[in-house]
């Protein structure tokens, strides 16, 4: 019995139950870990992310016998507005779960719902380097990420070559020379989802970026205080942007991944030449091709990626970029094999397999030999060589304010709002929570 | 004796003649038996009625009450309650009038007061427009069908088609209709029209009217088969002897029908009125009440701000003054309008 114990376990094998099957061969008490994520399938019931969770789970059980994984899969926003909430008001709490950082998971290590894993994984923080930093507060570790990248403008080359574009613009001034090429070409210069909101308020995030500095932004974080012109300078930036017509007709109405007309659509079929988005826009457009490798190899020829431009002046830096990721949390209640099973999930192998069998960017600095696609390679880079990466705003700063700051933001896209709004609507947000 | 008693009405006097009736049985003394008649009713009540009850208590009340709670709190759904600040009726007046902090109620005005009265008169034009608007198409459409042709079942069925398909479906659907590229929009320049300036359903002028076309579409065919279903109980005796005394079309339907099938108009009007202060899904659906509340509702609104936003202290204030609204609406309803039409069986026993 013990043989075959030793045999199952070093063999690393797949199979769950197997590991089930050995628990009387280790020494330690039997645990169970739940483990909540929002690796669902997706419209063509493929879940690449969903299947690696579980093969990641299997490992692990298979090399610690005495732990049993129960895994659910959750839609993304059930998960993080519904499902994770009332779940820790309930006290009973996933032990594992996913965690966008910021401001909503200062809130969460505020009420005391979440794992202080600053101690026990101080060396897989500092293996993890940099990228840690949204998933702590005060210098407290709270969650770590397995995925993190940088945003910027998604194109195709062929479009541009049609429009007499030679170079990709580095600068707003080069973009709006861009914007209008296209035009006079007769082709859609920029696709926005702005009917999803969030798409549209990203342009406005980094226009934020570019015009507050460093600090006015990471402090807005926690003291929710707006009273710098820069707020307002982002907003004036975006309505002189959105006055050269830059996106698509009727943008208010269009939405960003799902059918042909989305944004995401559009660039996947050459009907616009440019959309902004994160890094995980190459795997939608791939969405849209037959699914063969031919067409997603066709695609690959004519897809590329650039920064977003610099903006003039402003006191951020040039090269600061918007960035996002997730990453998991222990519940506070947790038996200590859930940060020992997150170490595991960010260790280098893991993280390699992440890369390779998703297509993700993984934190792990000693991963990133495993991301082979120029494209993502080049987001990669940009990620690692940018002055500092802010988070997403709405994420910094937690749904009520971040909410509030998207609705403004989408109200001037409707002409319903100007720049003004969207700071007052900040401010208004700030004082109730 | 049995049958008659589990039926659960007036236990006691059915008992009453039994007992004076029996010659088999031992007389009982009355007191007696009135008391055992009385256990077991409230037995039989308990029995019948408990478990609805239950549900009901636990299911709307302990959730009413909470969501009161919670309205008189600020408080943002992820911190222990037991942590959050009590603010009394901050809250209300916050939707209401923007609050009564001066510092802060002119961005609370824009920011939170004038969505909750676009969203409310959302409510409420909906409830004028379904009187205005669907009413007259229902009656039209009832009155026509109200005759025998071929194909009239599957005319009915087509008609109440839209009413038994779910909200999601029925949203997804008209989402692709009135797609930026949809077949709407080529309709519309097929005849040298084009669509709203902001698109169909995020146009600031036009997304409320859109969305009231769809609801209509989804909704009429209720009001429809209930005219249907009350048109059938109309004696065609009157409509013969009516008909015989030289009333015309348009007069037997004006002055026979319609005034006949008043009380399911009435009724339906009920539905419709309640319907429209809980409309939620379809709006919902179609892009959570439109990016700038174009076509928001008060149920779109609080669950927007609740859930979306994290205000759930204030969320719940909305959802209280949702149901208080209702409430009222439906109570002062049923006092003046649906009145008469519970009075009458009473008056005509």
């Amino acid at each position: 019995m013990a043989l075959l114990a030793a045999c199952s376990s070093t063999e690393a094998g797949e199979d769950g139950s197997s590991a089930d099957a050995t628990d009387g061969g280790s020494g330690d008490a039997p645990v169970t870990l739940t483990w909540w994520h929002n690796g669902v399938a997706g419209d063509t019931g493929e879940n690449s992310l969903g299947d690696y969770w579980d093969t990641v789970a299997a490992d692990y059980m298979a090399d610690h016998p005495n732990v049993t994984i129960e895994i659910e899969q959750i839609q993304n926003e059930d998960l993080q507005r519904t499902r994770i909430p009332t779940a820790l008001q309930s006290g009973d709490a996933p032990d594992l779960f996913q965690q966008w950082g910021g401001g909503e998971m200062a809130a969460q290590a505020e009420a005391g719902y979440l794992m202080d894993l600053s101690d026990v994984l101080a060396d897989d923080i500092g293996r993890l380097g940099g990228g840690v930093a949204p998933w702590q507060v005060d210098g407290v570790t709270y969650g770590l990420p397995f995925q993190f990248a940088v945003e910027g403008i998604w194109y195709r080359p062929s479009l541009f070559e049609e429009a007499g574009i030679t170079a990709e613009p580095t600068t707003m001034a080069e973009l709006d020379d861009a914007v209008q090429k296209l035009k006079d070409a007769g082709i859609v210069p920029i696709a926005v989802g702005a009917s999803d909101g969030w798409p549209a308020a990203h342009w406005w995030y980094n226009f934020a970026l570019r015009s507050c500095s460093q600090d006015v932004v990471a402090s807005a974080g926690t003291s929710l205080d707006f009273s710098d012109p820069c707020w307002l300078d982002a907003g004036t930036q975006l309505e002189d942007f959105l006055g050269t017509e830059p996106f698509q007709p009727q943008f208010t109405s269009t939405v960003a991944q799902t059918g042909a007309t989305s944004s995401a659509g559009m660039v996947a079929n050459g009907n616009a030449a440019m959309e902004l988005m994160g890094q995980w826009n190459y795997f939608v457009y791939e969405g849209f091709t037959d699914g063969s490798d031919e067409a997603i190899a066709a695609l690959h020829d004519d897809l590329d990626w650039f920064p977003m431009p610099a903006t003039d002046g402003g006191a951020g830096d040039p090269s600061a970029a918007m960035g996002g990721g997730d990453g998991f949390s222990c519940y506070v209640d947790a038996p200590a094999e859930c940060a020992d099973f997150l170490a595991y999930i960010v260790s280098d192998d893991v993280q390699r397999g992440y890369a390779e069998a998703v297509g993700g960017l993984p934190v792990a600095p000693a991963a990133s030999d495993a991301v082979t696609d120029p494209v993502l390679q080049e987001i990669a880079q940009t990620t690692s060589s940018a002055a500092y990466v802010q988070l997403w705003m709405d994420t910094l700063l937690g749904p009520n304010v971040g909410g509030a700051m998207n609705d403004g933001i989408v109200n001037i896209f409707n002409g319903t709002g100007d720049a003004q709004g969207v700071v007052d609507m900040m401010v208004a947000a700030a004082a109730t929570s | 004796m049995t049958a008659l008693e589990a039926s659960g009405r007036s236990a006691a006097p059915a008992v009453d003649a039994e007992a004076s009736a029996a010659g088999s049985r031992p007389v009982t003394p009355a007191s007696e038996h009135t008391r055992r008649a009385t256990a077991r009713k409230w037995a039989e009540i308990a029995l019948f009625v408990g478990p609805a009850m239950v549900l009901f208590l636990t299911f709307v009340v302990y959730p009413v009450v909470s969501a009161a709670r919670f309205s008189l709190y600020k408080w943002n759904g992820v911190s222990q309650f037991s942590d959050a600040e009590f603010i009394g009726l901050e809250n209300y007046a916050r939707a209401l009038f923007g609050g009564t902090d001066p510092a802060t109620q002119q961005a609370f005005t824009t920011a939170y007061s004038q969505p909750f009265w676009e969203a409310l008169s959302h409510n409420f034009a909906i409830i004028f427009l379904s009187m205005a608007v669907q009413l007259p198409i229902a009656l039209a459409v009832a009155l026509t069908l109200n005759r025998r042709f071929r194909g009239r079942a599957f005319t009915r069925v087509v008609i109440f088609a839209p009413y038994v398909l779910s909200e999601v479906i029925a949203g997804t659907m008209w989402l692709i209709i009135f797609d930026p590229n949809g077949i709407a929009t080529q309709l519309m320049r097929g005849i040298g029209l084009d669509m709203p300036n902001g698109g169909w359903f995020e146009d600031p002028t036009w997304g409320f009217w859109t969305v009231f076309f769809i609801i209509t579409w989804k909704y009429v065919g209720l009001a429809i088969i209930l005219f249907l279903a009350g048109l059938s109980g109309v004696s065609e005796d009157l409509q013969e002897a009516a008909a015989i005394d030289g009333a015309s079309w348009w007069q037997i339907q004006w002055r026979i029908n319609i005034p006949l099938i008043g009380p399911t108009i009435r009724i339906w009007a009920f539905l419709s009125i309640i319907g429209s202060i809980q409309l939620f899904d379809m709006v919902w659906v179609l892009n959570r009440g439109g990016t700038a509340g174009q076509y928001s509702t008060i149920a779109s609104y609080m669950m927007e701000i609740g859930f979306f936003r994290s205000d759930w202290g204030y969320g719940s204030a909305i959802a209280v003054i949702m149901f208080f609204l209702s409430f009222v609406i439906a109570l002062a309803y049923m006092a003046t309008i649906l009145r008469r039409d519970n009075a009458h069986p009473r008056k005509a026993r």
